[in-house]
């Protein structure tokens, strides 16, 4: 089964500088909590996002750490004010080390 | 099931279940999860602040597996000190931390996501500012388990 | 007058009360917000006063979820649908799009008017089993079991390109009888807790049940992203639920019983906007 593309969206891709850029994500994900059972009883394991990264031009933008207690396919929404045009990279990495990346290209006039 | 509830019997477990649920709703849960100690950890030890942080939650949750929830913190962006983190804890949840966003000097300081909510509680959240101080709120949300929608 | 006296007396009343239908449903005190939302029933016999989506009766946090397509987890599901449905599979090397083509335009409509009448079968399909039939007569692919992600995801594409049409199932004919026995078996009590789905649905809308706020158990939205389940849910798996928690036995997925409910149960949203992928508690 193919793995579902994250969900990016930037209010507007083009901004002049000092003005705000909100971005909204969404990725598929059933961030297993590790406190349920399964049929037999047996607890199934934790396996979450717990990391997710915005970077413009490879520089910290926003990110956050995440627990078990962020809903299945985790929602953010969040803002800033681009200085540069440029190549802002999403990141998020699950318990196992797993990336799920994308991109979006972002210009500043 | 031998026998099926008698129509007594069932209006019983339905009033008791119904208390049992009031009881549980009727105020913020004593919480073992060391929710305070998360809160010590994120500060260093200092009382943060009440104040400049708002926690935007539903005052009843739809369903505790998905509930939207934003923190924003006002004010003005005080000469370079800007919010770095802001730390979302959960009294009654098994588990007391929810998320720790982190921000840029870029950022402007707000954030929403969903998360899950085993109870009804006061969810709190605290930010801290690049020139070392913290400021909180917390929010109380009803959150109900029961009813056939399960 | 004994307190087992007192509570008998009060539990006769309220029987008395809902037999004689004199119970407010409707106007439960309890958020009034879903109200001035129904559509008008095509004539005076229909059951209900008002049809209303069960849109109008979650919080506003939860429209909005629905109401941006970009904030709706359900999208994943169509999208995997869309995916699915240009990929070749079974040994006649075939796709969904080599019979038909674009879904915008060939399913359109087709979620809305489920389920149907099948010449071959003789009997209604509904959306899932036509799924398997193409599959397997066209395609000569295995079925998707019930409840499987990827027959949840194509119902969903497929249904979603009905979106915003009215339901509007044939229900003249020789869907009559499976109307009539969809209908008796909605007014059948069931369970332990010896709760019909009238009970609840035509009798106690707009009210909570214990910390349920109730809605008109329409179908118009379904498949649905569940805010418990954190994902798609189909109909069978919500009207089994529902049986389970009245401590019923659920009747089994695609059993003629769930068909004949489905087709009573959109009957009863007829003219009701197709919502699929809706969000729902």
């Amino acid at each position: 089964m193919a793995e579902a593309k994250p969900r990016i969206r930037l209010d507007k891709k083009e901004v002049r500088k000092g003005e705000t850029v909100d971005v909204k994500t969404l990725v598929s994900h059933i961030m297993e909590t590790g406190l349920r059972k399964d049929a037999s009883g047996k607890l199934i394991p934790r396996m979450i996002i717990n990391t997710f990264t915005c970077e413009l031009n490879g520089k910290f933008v926003f990110g956050c750490d995440l627990e078990s207690a962020v809903s299945a396919n985790p929602f953010f929404e969040f803002k800033f004010k681009p200085t540069e045009s440029g190549v802002l990279k999403f990141t998020w990495i699950d318990d196992e080390g797993v990336r799920i990346e994308a991109t979006e290209t972002i210009t500043v006039t | 099931m031998s026998r099926r509830l008698n129509r007594r019997e069932a209006l019983n477990v339905g009033v008791g279940a119904f208390a049992a649920g009031l009881g549980s709703a009727a105020g913020p849960a004593r919480a073992l999860n060391g929710y305070a100690d998360e809160i010590d950890k994120f500060t260093g030890g200092k009382t943060p602040v009440e104040g400049r942080v708002r926690l935007e939650l539903p005052e009843l949750a739809e369903n505790g597996n998905t509930v939207p929830l934003s923190v924003v913190v006002d004010g003005p962006a005080g000469e370079g000190a800007h919010v770095q983190e802001i730390l979302v804890v959960a009294p009654a949840n098994p588990n007391a931390r929810v998320i720790r966003f982190r921000f840029s000097a870029l950022s402007v300081p707000e954030a929403s996501t969903r998360i899950r909510l085993a109870a009804t509680q006061d969810v709190i959240a605290v930010a801290k500012l690049s020139d070392g101080t913290f400021f909180s709120a917390s929010r109380q949300i009803k959150v109900t388990i029961g009813g056939c929608g399960g | 007058m004994s307190p087992r006296l007192a509570l008998c007396a009060i539990v006769l009343l309220a029987v008395a009360a809902g037999v004689a239908g004199l119970a407010p449903a409707q106007n439960g005190p309890d958020h009034p917000h879903w109200q001035g939302h129904g559509i008008k029933p095509p004539d005076r016999t229909f059951p209900l006063p008002e049809i209303v989506s069960g849109y109008w009766f979650r919080t506003k946090e939860t429209q909005a979820i629905q109401d941006d397509d970009f904030n709706n987890p359900g999208f994943f599901a169509v999208e995997q649908g869309e995916q699915l449905w240009s990929k070749p599979d079974g040994a006649a090397g075939k796709s969904c799009a080599s019979c038909h083509q674009d879904a915008a335009a060939s399913m359109k409509g087709v979620g809305a008017a489920m389920p149907k009448w099948s010449d071959a079968l003789h009997k209604p399909v509904n959306l899932e089993q036509q799924i398997n039939l193409c599959r397997g007569e066209r395609m000569q692919a295995a079925p998707w079991k019930f409840g499987a992600a990827e027959l949840t995801a194509m119902t969903t594409f497929v249904r979603f390109q009905s979106r915003g049409l009215p339901v509007s199932p044939r229900v003249d004919g020789p869907m009559a009888s499976w109307f009539e026995k969809g209908k008796q078996l909605y007014y059948t009590r069931n369970g332990q807790l010896d709760l019909a789905c009238a009970s609840c649905h035509e009798r106690n809308y707009g009210r909570n049940l214990r910390a349920d706020f109730l809605s008109q158990g329409q179908s118009n939205g379904f498949p649905v992203y569940r805010l418990r389940d954190q994902r798609l849910v189909p109909l069978y798996e919500r009207m089994e639920g529902c049986i389970f928690d009245v401590r019923g036995i659920p009747y089994a997925p695609l059993s003629d019983e769930f068909l004949a409910l489905e087709l009573y149960v959109a009957w009863r949203g007829t003219g009701l906007p197709v919502e699929t992928p809706a969000v729902r508690n």
